[in-house]
């Protein structure tokens, strides 16, 4: 039997890899505890969010919800705990969180601030789902327009007056652009609508309302005020960032000087002044400047405040965008015998906006979460109102159930915004990989 | 766009400036409401309600000042002010008056142009510690840690105190009351100094007050008083005299609840006076005849304000102290009307 080999005729059936390294196991040894460096941080890491957590979700928990003073927050979380222990006193958000949401606004009318948050994600959707039908994009162009109505009510032609003044613009440039060249065309589109904003559009609308009157209740901008204030703020810097930063970032980059070296000028003046500074500007400069008893709204002077300092930012975040698209992108541009508006709306900024993409998130969550600064002139924002609900004598005291609500609801919008990002760059595939 | 619009508002805005400016009396009433500058928050002296109402001491002032002008004690829009905001809102006239817990001091009625009509509340920068510390008096504090406002005038005041002294200290820089509760009972520091009714009311929020003391120095004159612009003496002579008027009715023993019965017409002709049934003191005002009584119902005499907001029977406590009324050893003394 000299010769007899033994040849395996079939494969051995797979074997389920090793406990160490497969499953959960698996998992913690190649994650967690790599080696004994990585073992040491995790014990670590986990002790400490262990500390953490012994430490304030007792605090969280052990709540009272129904009190209406911190006095009495403390003797109903005594009674059911025990004394001495340390509880939080959520009856305060209870008692104020429609005022940390909506400010001073008037209770009987706040679904005209719901029906505008609602109609601003509608308005949103077609800018952030290309999906959508196209036609909803007339609707995100009126939103602006029908939001200030919602938001400040009067009488509904100041707002069709005003987004008139865009068509006013249109005619003004048809009408000298045929008279006088590309030029005289462009200066005329720039004044036509200001002189009509400023001169017309009031006693136009005033006209307008006393033959037929639509209108609303009108709210002040002085009951404006937390949350609803900082997204106010927040969302109309942002929509008009965007733009101006587009329009500054390409003037900087033109070869016209007077065009270029305003741009610059303005850029590095803005990017130079800290924003509270301009906040200061606005709240107490212009009132100096503006004979007494004219009515400057703080909340618009404030909005013009935030817009031009997020814009300058913006304009250079995307001048980094067009510094990163290759020479020959603008090249090819120009050998298709596109004009300047063509080449830059159908190939750079298509490339250089995406390119940007994280940049710009980001300068907006910044704009958004800067709103807060806002209370360092006297508008009740979620921050400014804290130290109003201190000032009441029942809730003297509190402060890091407030700040937590705060964080809550500026968590949630940030949040979103940044995940809306990466949505974005996952399907632009910004990475060439 | 948004630039030129902004600057043609300004330049829009400067056109119409040589036009010249009514009282602001005339204008206050054509409008219908007082714009009332008031602090952002500060317990006892302005703070709003859930639904939005502002009420406090500071709040009352400008409540009466509406119902003496007006005739409505709501007729009045809150404009919330910073330390930092509240001298150009009231230069610029975004404001018609100012009650904002502000000290009258020489620099602000003459270098800012802004006039004092008077002194609702005399307050003093004062101190308070853990009564465990065993200190009796603030002279004991030698080495103590203090927690300070910066950028206050509380911060100058306490330097002084412990430099005449001849006592050291070191400053804790705090930004806010808030966190200066905070750091205070967090043990960050041995003392905490600010006016004595900010102290009372921090105290006031403690979980056990009783646990700290507020020492007896008082190291600062700090008169709290509404405020107007220069330049405009009717209209500081009506805030003037509303304030003077809700002090007089607590000396003349005029409140809310007897007020109809002393606007009847009294035996004292000082009372008939303030109440216009004697003579015409509103007249001299431009206004009419029952503006002080208006005043009074908007919120109580001078007395009765004090203690449905900051008195004793309140969870700050103060006691009337300083501001008492003259006859009762304090400092509130109102000018005659006559």
């Amino acid at each position: 039997m000299a010769g007899t080999s033994f040849v395996r005729k079939e494969l051995m059936g797979q074997t389920p890899p090793p406990m160490t390294s497969a499953g959960i196991i698996g998992w913690l040894r190649q994650n967690l505890f790599g080696s004994w460096m990585n073992s040491v941080l995790t014990i670590l890491s986990v002790g400490f969010i262990a500390i953490i957590l012994w430490e304030v979700l007792p605090w969280i928990v052990r709540s009272s919800w129904t009190a209406s003073s911190l006095r009495e927050c403390r003797e109903a979380i005594d009674l059911a705990w025990g004394d001495h222990v340390d509880g939080a006193c959520w009856a305060v958000i209870r008692e104020r969180y429609l005022q940390l949401i909506y400010g001073f606004y008037p209770s009987e009318q706040y679904w005209r601030a719901n029906l505008a948050f609602i109609l601003l994600l509608v308005s949103l959707a077609p800018i952030l789902f290309p999906a959508l039908p196209r036609q909803m994009l007339w609707f995100s162009a009126a939103f602006p327009f029908l939001c200030f109505w919602l938001l400040w009510g009067g009488t509904l032609w100041l707002p069709i007056v005003a987004a008139l003044g865009f068509a006013v613009g249109y005619l003004a440039f048809i009408a000298a652009n045929r008279a006088a060249g590309q030029l005289a065309g462009a200066i005329a589109a720039l004044l036509a609508p200001v002189v009509w904003w400023i001169w017309l559009a009031a006693p136009v609308s005033r006209g307008l309302d006393s033959v037929i009157g639509i209108g609303i209740e009108p709210v002040e901008s002085a009951k404006f005020g937390g949350f609803m204030l900082s997204v106010t703020i927040g969302i109309t810097g942002i929509a008009l960032s965007l733009p101006i930063g587009i329009l500054l970032a390409l003037g900087r980059q033109s070869g016209l000087v007077i065009l270029k070296s305003l741009c610059v000028g303005f850029i590095e003046f803005i990017r130079g002044v800290p924003l509270i500074t301009l906040l200061f500007v606005a709240s107490t400069l212009l009132n100096i400047f503006m004979p007494p008893g004219t009515n400057f709204d703080i909340i618009l002077r404030v909005v013009i405040m935030v817009t031009l300092f997020s814009s300058a930012y913006m304009a250079e975040v995307i001048r980094g965008g067009l510094a990163a698209l290759p020479k020959g992108q603008f090249e090819a541009a120009d050998s298709l015998g596109l004009d300047y508006w063509k080449r830059q709306r159908l190939v750079i900024m298509p490339q250089a906006l995406k390119i940007s993409i994280p940049a710009i998130v980001g300068n907006f969550i910044g704009l958004f979460k800067d709103t807060t600064l806002v209370s360092i002139i006297g508008l009740l924002d979620p921050i400014g109102l804290t130290n109003n609900i201190r000032a009441d004598v029942n809730w003297n005291g509190i402060v890091w159930e407030l700040y937590g609500f705060i964080a809550l609801l500026f968590f949630i919008f940030c949040f979103s915004m940044s995940r809306y990002s990466m949505y974005l760059e996952r399907k632009l595939n910004t990475d060439h990989r | 766009m948004k630039r030129t619009l902004y600057i043609g508002a300004v330049a829009a805005g400067m056109m119409t400036a040589g036009v010249a400016v009514a009282g602001t009396l005339e204008d206050v009433q054509a409008k219908g409401h007082v714009q009332c500058g008031v602090s952002t928050g500060l317990v006892g002296f302005a703070a709003a309600d859930a639904d939005g109402n502002w009420h406090g001491f500071d709040v009352a002032v400008c409540r009466a000042v509406a119902a003496a002008v007006i005739g409505d004690s709501q007729a009045v829009k809150f404009t919330p002010t910073t330390g930092k905001t509240r001298f150009t809102a009231l230069s610029s006239g975004e404001i018609d008056m100012l009650a904002r817990n502000t000290t009258w001091t020489y620099s602000r009625d003459v270098d800012l142009k802004l006039t004092f009509v008077g002194i609702n509340y005399y307050d003093g920068q004062g101190f308070m510690v853990p009564a465990g510390l065993g200190v009796g008096s603030a002279t004991d504090l030698d080495g103590a840690t203090v927690c300070i406002q910066t950028g206050t005038t509380t911060e100058l005041n306490l330097a002084d105190f412990f430099r005449s002294n001849n006592i050291s200290y070191e400053p804790v820089p705090i930004e806010t009351n808030a966190e200066a509760q905070q750091q205070y009972l967090a043990g960050a520091c041995d003392v905490y100094t600010t006016d004595r009714s900010g102290l009372a009311a921090t105290r006031a929020s403690f979980e056990n007050p009783a646990d700290h003391v507020i020492l007896p120095e008082i190291i600062s004159k700090e008169p709290l008083g509404p405020l107007v612009r220069h330049g405009d003496d009717h209209w500081a002579d009506a805030v003037r005299w509303v304030l003077n008027a809700l002090i007089s009715a607590e000396e003349l023993g005029i409140t809310s609840g007897n007020l109809a019965e002393m606007a009847a017409g009294t035996n004292n002709p000082e009372i008939n006076r303030l109440m216009g049934t004697e003579g015409d003191l509103g007249g001299m005002l431009g206004l009419d005849k029952e503006w002080a009584q208006r005043a009074i119902a908007a919120g109580g005499n001078y007395g009765e304000i004090f203690e449905a907001h900051i008195g004793e029977s309140t969870a700050i406590g103060l006691a009337r102290g300083l501001n008492a009324q003259w006859s009762d050893g304090g400092l509130i003394y109102s000018p005659p009307f006559r």
